[in-house]
């Protein structure tokens, strides 16, 4: 099986999904002739012409705008927004009318339409570049939301997401889109909706998604090697999320650590570890802890910047706390 | 910030354990789990695992002092914290604060007295409320699955000692106590189907009960120089006199009551029996308490007649029969079945004609009792008769009773029982 980046991953499910649909079309900053900020949507001018790859001015709330008309017009938009901390300024667009417009048309408008970009702390970013916000679009009913940590999944969730007849925002990150993975050369979906047991373990479950997978893939390493054998559960998908296969494991460990890299409060992450505490209350012989970022605004001090996210040793040390483990 | 950590009931009807000795002393740094010190409850001698982890920084209570449940017996926090200035508890409860007059309590406190300064003896015992969990007798923190488990076990989790932060009873504490608390299969027919298959070892946990049993009678045989005295009693005397008084159809009185105050009047005539070794010092017990080893299925245990001298026999039935049946139910409290100054063991019911026993202390003697069994006798006009003999056994430590001393107190025992009216001589 061909080992290729989460960028490329992404790039075979644009151009796949434009091949095979014409009204797919990719809108956004630099999306054309740069190639993209990330150059996620590299060729794809060329291949498919400017009717189709737009290049847009520095106005987020318009040209997210302009996808949701389109999508309400019987297009399928695909919005690239250069990073979700940019996209705070089409925050209205997104909830009030992409979130909104099936429901209060009594379903006579569909929107399919796809919003991505990367999300959460890149590196040396500071204070307002560097932002997890996933909270902001799990928050709203009307929306899906899917959160790939993976080449594989990445390039099958945002191949659901564009045939999706609802608004999904895709949360990638820039430090991902280096990553390397297993595709497959056939075709391929990942459903939305459905999170996946990236490691069997008998423990504890670790309840994460996105980038920080990685830090917990490496904790479970760790672990491993002190006999603790860990069960990850990969959400993918944030909203809506897959409860069952979270508490099937749970069910087996008898402990629950999130870690998610936003902020701690109202998240994701506090949400799941809520819901854990709630539904497998009488399976439980720990408290639910969640590992998040500190709350506090990304320092830009690199050092600092690195202390305020999940990291291997917190999430040693929160799986140990559920295991009645001492330091 | 420094935590006070309580006496916690270690048993669900424990109301004060007396701290047997601590596994800990300041300084130390301890995890949730570790054993802090062993309790002596009303039960067993248990361990008691330290509810969070830090450094001791104050041992509040000394080793032999009884703590009622919820007073605080230590002090654990960070290393070098200060410790709030305690208000010193009032002197512990004495042990015998339920026994009878005249005994006294044989614990470390009354060598090493202790300080009370007097500005603070006036001050309540203590400043900070205890936790409502506390003061009913039960650690209630548990963890659902443990809850769920214990349920599913058929195990009160008010009895699971927990490990977990603030002693909360989670998964491993249930499943320990499971396995400990002989819950192992009870199927120990033998069937033909197992009977061709290889009978296999198995390991049973050591209950704090069976722990306290091997630890104080291997000090007693490896420490106390043994040695047993042997005779044959003729108890047709005894028997018959029984025998009446029992068809005065009141109570039943019990072949034990009888040994129990014939011996009680042996020992009232050589005090040196009734005896403590101390090292420096040989205590003579001015109250005669007298144990009776009973078998549990958990193991051995002694309930204690205190001040028999001063009893009659029916008076040491009855407290006897209630002490038994307590036993029986688990309900002994330790001045119950502690400081027995003399013990009788006896076998008879088993068969058994003769054994010698190990000396239960702190007492410097044990009487061994065999089944009263009819045996040809050859009287002093050496005709042979039948009589019903009971061979009995006296183990004595020899540091405290020499073998004429011990041989004394046999003679006038058995004269006693051969013919009681010596009661009154």
């Amino acid at each position: 099986m061909p080992i290729i980046t989460y960028r490329e991953a992404l790039n075979q499910a644009l151009d796949e999904e434009m091949a095979r649909d014409e009204s797919v079309f990719l809108i956004g900053e630099e999306v054309g002739e740069y190639n993209g900020a990330y150059k996620v949507s590299k060729g794809l001018l060329d291949k498919y012409g400017p009717r189709r790859v737009i290049d847009t001015p520095i106005t987020e709330l318009g040209f997210t705008g302009i996808g949701v008309g389109a999508a309400m017009a019987g297009l399928r938009p695909v919005v690239e927004w250069m990073t979700h901390n940019f996209a705070l300024l089409a925050l209205d667009q997104v909830v009030n009318n992409a979130a909104k417009m099936r429901y209060m048309s009594g379903g006579q408008f569909k929107l399919p339409i796809v919003f991505r970009g990367p999300n959460g702390p890149a590196e040396y970013l500071a204070a307002q570049h560097s932002q997890a916000l996933q909270t902001y679009w799990t928050h709203v009913p009307g929306l899906k939301v899917v959160a790939p940590a993976t080449p594989y999944d990445a390039k099958g969730l945002l191949k659901s997401a564009i045939r999706d007849d609802n608004p999904v925002v895709v949360l990638e990150g820039e430090l991902m889109y280096a990553w390397k993975g297993e595709v497959p050369e056939e075709e391929y979906l990942v459903p939305i909706g459905k999170a996946d047991v990236k490691r069997e373990g008998t423990d504890v479950t670790i309840v994460t998604y996105s980038k920080p997978l990685k830090v917990v893939q490496e904790a479970a390493d760790v672990l491993a090697q002190e006999g603790i054998q860990v069960e990850i559960v990969d959400l993918r998908t944030l909203r809506p999320i897959d409860e069952e296969t979270v508490y099937q494991s749970v069910r087996k460990t008898n402990r629950a650590v999130v870690v998610d890299e936003s902020w701690p409060v109202v998240s994701v992450g506090s949400h799941m570890a809520w819901l854990i505490s709630k539904n497998c209350f009488d399976v439980l012989d720990a408290q639910v802890e969640l590992v998040a970022s500190e709350d506090i605004p990304m320092p830009y001090n690199h050092t600092l910047e690195l202390a305020a996210q999940p990291s291997v040793d917190k999430v040693i040390a929160a799986v140990k706390k559920v295991l009645y483990l001492g330091e | 910030m420094a935590e006070r950590i309580p006496m916690i009931a270690l048993s669900p009807t424990m109301e004060e354990g007396r701290i047997l000795s601590w596994k800990v002393k300041p300084g130390d740094s301890v995890k949730g789990g570790m054993v802090l010190c062993e309790v002596e409850t009303d039960k067993a001698t248990m361990e008691y695992e330290s509810p969070r982890e830090g450094t001791v920084l104050k041992l509040i209570r000394q080793e032999g002092e009884s703590v009622k449940v919820g007073e605080p017996i230590a002090w654990i926090g960070k290393p070098g914290e200060q410790v709030p200035d305690e208000v010193e508890p009032s002197r512990p409860s004495p042990l015998y604060s339920q026994a009878a007059e005249g005994t006294k309590p044989t614990t470390t406190t009354e060598t090493t007295p202790r300080e009370i300064l007097p500005e603070k003896a006036l001050s309540p015992v203590s400043d900070q409320p205890l936790a409502p969990h506390l003061t009913t007798g039960v650690s209630t923190k548990s963890s659902p699955l443990a809850r769920k488990l214990a349920t599913e076990l058929g195990i009160d989790i008010r009895r699971v000692p927990g490990s977990g932060p603030s002693g909360r009873v989670i998964k491993r504490d249930v499943l320990r106590f499971h396995e400990s608390a002989g819950k192992l299969p009870q199927k120990e027919v033998v069937s033909t189907a197992t009977l061709s298959q290889p009978r296999m070892d198995r390991e049973v946990p050591v209950s704090g009960m069976r722990a306290t049993i091997a630890k104080r009678l291997s000090e007693s045989f490896f420490t106390a120089p043994h040695y047993f005295l042997r005779v044959a009693v003729q108890m047709d005397a005894l028997m018959d006199a029984r025998s009446r008084y029992n068809a005065e159809g009141t109570q039943k009185i019990s072949l034990n009551a009888f040994f129990i105050k014939l011996a009680a009047e042996a020992l009232r005539r050589h005090p040196q029996i009734n005896s403590t070794w101390k090292g420096t010092t040989i205590q003579i017990h001015g109250s005669i308490d007298i144990g009776l080893a009973v078998a549990l299925p958990e193991g051995l245990i002694t309930p204690v007649v205190r001040n028999c001298a001063g009893k009659g026999i029916r008076e040491i039935d009855q407290e006897l029969t209630a002490l038994i049946q307590k036993a029986k139910q688990g309900g002994l409290k330790p001045e119950e079945y502690t400081n027995a100054t003399f013990t009788i063991s006896n076998l008879g019911s088993f068969g058994i004609e003769e054994f010698t026993a190990i000396i239960n202390p702190p007492g410097s003697a044990i009487l061994a009792l065999g089944e009263i069994r009819k045996e040809p006798v050859v009287t002093d006009q050496d005709e042979i008769v039948v009589r019903r003999v009971l061979r009995m056994t006296l183990s004595c430590d020899h540091r405290t009773i020499d073998g004429a001393v011990g041989a004394a107190f046999l003679k006038d025992l058995k004269d006693m029982m051969e013919d009681p009216f010596r009661i009154l001589l």
